[in-house]
């Protein structure tokens, strides 16, 4: 199969416009007789829900949480870029895309992240007009700060709550259309199948979590828009909740899965404190602007931190990357800390750990100006560690976090399936193998806002003339059974270890053989333990319990997922013989620890096609071409 | 530690529930209290039984999933501190917890410590937001908003919903949650127009949900996790009555 990216002809800053203008449309009338899924209530998935239904058209909108309103975009602290240069520091689209496109270390496609570069501005515009309350200058004016990445201050912030407030600013226009009955949701509710209809996506099977039913839902489109899959490795910064099941249940109905083993390790968590955790909190990488980043000189220093002196101390990123220092990416900076960490310089009871030190800043800037900035998460840190920031250096370490993987789309978001739309951080796009600081919660904004409201209904014009489908319709019935099938497997099992064992092992496996540096050696191992723990979680798996409200039942399914999802992210791994923004392979490194990438060889996004249980992935290439900047090294020096 | 916990365990919305004791050994002081819960449920697995369900995700305080009532208080004994951001270290050696659901009639209960606040969402869904359409909005800068303004929006814009405000009101009063998103909207120049009517009918849905009335006993900002203030709920007072007179 050769992949169609679908990008619309014309020069670069032309291409969507060019689209636009010949986007075809759906007549008002129709559209209250089209019925639209949307999976997911993030800023994506909210966004676009609220978009089509204003549009006419009926949308039903799923989540698991109980309320819309709690998607893991609400937990998103620093801030959203947006070209709007009001710091006349020279920023402009053509920079963010530039920015964007070196950040994603060139493994992104030009024309969509021109695109993300594009709407940004709009995007401030909509989310002002919706109430929230981004930071102000004293007269009035929008601020901005900068972020990892860049040298422009272009990230609008509300406090260090952003995600919070964007998603409640969508959370608020899908409720408003909720009230005027254009959306239905469905909280506390999981989306267990795909089905598909004479290859296209025609709805899906979901369990309601409080009475265990079985439910069969139709529609003419169905957009996922489920969030990132980096819980796979348990411990993570993202919510209990977070899950791959839609992205890799619509994967084995055929939509391939782009870009996996592109995971993204936040530079600024706190640290694990032991066994018991089940979490690694995020603390804002706008904390970067401030607090500077160092560990001791000598490795094994046992001092307490506040006790080195300043000559002892080693600001790694500073004397390595002079020009960005500590704004420096998040995979550089991941990696150093890492670096660091693996040479015995780490802090800490667990010495997996880096300081991250405010009192210079407070030194100069005042402890009121630092408090006004960050005080929440000063407070966070204090509340979780029970120590004083103000007075000591918070300690930081690297932490699965964003997942630039996720299902293939075109320029139009859709997938392999016609009809399956993805978007947000469910699909591949835009980020390339590393995401820059704020363009997370930029890409899913506009996914939903500005993008698939075009591309949805243009798919839409055409599938007007194809008869509906109902859940009548013996796909359903199909994917109905091979749910239930699931699940009953899982009720029955008579194992002894429970799913949590599962989740944590295969996370502790690809921590330390996927993670912040692979190798074929450790992949090959990998791919191996993964096999034999699916056998064992086939076997010894214990589920307890009824067929209702069951937390334990809905950890099963998704570890199942990502037992499969493991397993392909090693080999996706496997097969990228470069290191690449968040990919780095042992092998390919210079003397002094960089990454080497290879553009004659993996200048592609790798695409995986499911050919059956048991039988190998096929792998697609699309060519990454690149006709407005230079492939150049990346250097933050 | 070793603890002793005494656990609120009901099948669903229309059975009985009963407070079941379990004892706990090994809990780590640096254990968050979800993960101490996390332990129990593990050992529960291992026994064979029902795990104890509780609602939970982010972890981080924000998404305001969790929460329960932890010795008769919202999230615990700290101030300002969600369930999943309370650690063990609070507590002590030997020590007996008593954990139970938000108690509301308008939470119902689902299983366990889990409870339905969709009541928040239909108030919501009566008015708490702007009628701005999606795609072309004006210029963001043609707005001003004065610092003082966009950072008082933003304080009472922080409430996450989590429902700590009614669990601890005598009353079972939604007030401080529903006068936070009135105050964020009234403060802010977008969506004057529709200030009246969003009020009226926000206050109106909070009744019909079978939440009680404020009494004024201020309990709600002494457990809120976001230090939302009682002042919203005058403010809240001050636009609804002023919606009422001045209605056409």
């Amino acid at each position: 199969m050769i992949l169609d990216a679908k990008i619309p002809a014309g020069e670069l800053a032309d291409k969507w416009d060019n689209y636009k203008k010949h986007a075809k449309l759906v007549n008002p009338a129709n559209r209250k007789k089209v019925d639209v899924i949307v999976v997911g209530t993030g800023l994506a998935g909210a966004s676009c829900a609220a978009s089509l239904a204003e549009q006419g058209y009926n949308v039903k909108s799923f989540c698991f949480q109980d309320s819309t309103r709690r998607a893991h975009s609400v937990a998103a602290q620093g801030g959203v870029n947006a070209a709007k240069n009001y710091k006349n520091d020279g920023d402009n689209v053509y920079r963010m895309f530039y920015d964007t496109i070196k950040g994603g270390d060139f493994r992104s496609r030009e024309a969509n992240v021109y695109r993300l570069a594009e709407c940004s501005a709009q995007l401030i515009d909509q989310a002002v007009a919706q109430g929230v309350p981004f930071a102000r200058e004293y007269g009035g004016y929008l601020n901005n700060r900068s972020f990892g990445g860049v040298q422009v201050s272009r990230t609008f912030y509300a406090r260090g709550q952003t995600g919070q407030q964007l998603l409640l600013g969508a959370y608020q226009a899908l409720m408003r259309q909720v009230s005027l009955g254009k959306v239905k949701t469905y909280t506390r509710h999981e989306m267990l199948e795909l089905v598909v209809v004479d290859g296209k996506a025609k709805g899906i099977i979901a369990r309601d979590l409080l009475t265990g039913e079985i439910e069969r839902h139709a529609a003419t489109v169905v957009v996922l828009a489920t969030g990132g899959y980096g819980k796979v490795y348990y411990l993570s910064t993202l919510a209990m909740g977070c899950n791959s099941s839609a992205i890799c249940r619509a994967h084995k109905k055929g939509a391939f899965m782009s870009g996996v083993s592109w995971i993204q390790f936040h530079p600024t968590c706190l640290p694990q404190s032991g066994e018991h955790q089940s979490k690694l909190t995020l603390m804002s990488e706008s904390l970067r602007n401030d607090g500077r980043i160092w560990v001791p000189k000598k490795a094994g220093d046992d001092r307490p931190p506040q006790s080195i002196p300043e000559e002892e101390r080693d600001y790694y990123l500073e004397r390595k990357y002079p020009a960005f220092g500590n704004l420096s990416p998040r995979d550089i900076s991941s990696r150093a800390a890492k670096e660091r960490i693996d040479a015995g310089c780490g802090v800490g009871p667990m010495k997996n750990a880096v300081c991250l030190d405010f009192s210079k800043a407070i030194k100069e800037q005042g402890k009121d100006k630092i408090k006004e900035k960050y005080s929440n998460l000063f407070t966070m840190y204090e509340k979780i560690n029970g120590i004083n920031a103000y007075e000591q250096p918070m300690l930081i370490s690297p932490a699965a976090h964003f997942t630039m993987g996720g299902l293939w789309v075109d320029y139009q978001l859709m997938t392999t399936i016609p009809g399956l739309f993805a978007l947000g951080e469910a699909n591949f796009a835009d980020h390339g193998a590393n995401r820059l600081g704020a363009n997370s919660l930029l890409q899913a904004c506009v996914d939903g806002y500005f993008i698939a409201p075009y591309t949805i209904p243009n798919y839409l014009a055409d599938e007007m003339k194809v008869e509906k489908v109902t859940t009548d319709h013996p796909a359903f019935a199909e994917a109905e059974a091979a749910v239930r099938a699931q699940l009953s497997q899982f009720l029955n099992s008579k194992g002894t270890l429970s799913a949590d064992h599962f989740h944590k092992t295969l996370g502790k496996l690809l921590y330390n053989k996927c993670g912040l540096s692979r190798s074929k050696e450790s992949l090959t191992k990998a791919i191996e333990e993964i096999k034999q723990l699916r056998a064992s979680f086939n076997k010894d798996l214990k589920i307890t319990g009824d067929d209702k409200v069951n937390s334990e039942l809905e950890k099963a399914g998704r570890i199942a997922d990502y037992l499969e999802l493991g397993e392909l992210m090693c080999y996706d791994a496997l097969t990228r013989e470069e290191s690449c923004g968040a990919h780095f392979r042992d092998e390919y490194q210079t003397p002094d620890g960089e990454a080497v990438r290879n553009d004659q060889d993996f200048c592609f996004v790798s695409a995986w096609e499911w050919k059956g249980e048991g039988v190998a992935q096929e792998l697609h290439k699309e060519p990454l071409v690149f006709e407005n900047v230079e492939l150049t090294v990346r250097s933050y020096k | 530690m070793k603890l002793s916990l005494k656990i609120w365990r009901q099948e669903g919305v229309d059975t009985k529930g009963a407070m079941i004791n379990y004892e706990l050994d090994d809990v780590s002081e640096h254990m968050s209290f979800l993960e101490m819960m996390d332990l129990l449920n593990e050992t529960l697995v291992q026994k064979g039984e029902r795990v104890i369900e509780f609602d939970h995700d982010c972890r981080e305080g924000i998404c305001g999933q969790c929460g329960m009532m932890i010795n008769g208080r919202a999230h615990g004994p700290l101030a300002n501190t969600t369930t999943c951001q309370l650690h063990m270290r609070t507590f002590k050696d030997g020590d007996t917890i008593y954990i139970e659901p938000f108690r509301a009639t308008a939470f119902p209960i689902v299983r366990d410590l889990k409870v339905d606040r969709s009541g928040f969402d239909h108030i919501i869904q009566a008015g708490g937001f702007i009628t701005a359409g999606a795609g072309q909005p004006p210029e963001a800068n043609s707005i001003l908003i004065s610092h003082e303004t966009a950072e008082a929006a933003f304080d009472a814009a922080a409430c996450i919903g989590c429902g700590a405000c009614v669990a601890t009101c005598k009353n079972s009063s939604a007030a401080l949650f529903t006068s936070a998103k009135i105050t964020q909207l009234a403060l802010l120049p977008q969506g004057k127009l529709e200030a009246a009517d969003r009020v009226v009918n926000m206050v109106e849905q909070m009744d019909a949900e079978g939440f009680g009335h404020c009494s004024n006993t201020e309990a709600c900002e002494v457990e809120c996790p976001q230090a939302i203030s009682v002042l919203h709920i005058a403010r809240m007072n001050y636009e609804y009555n002023k919606a009422l007179i001045l209605k056409p």
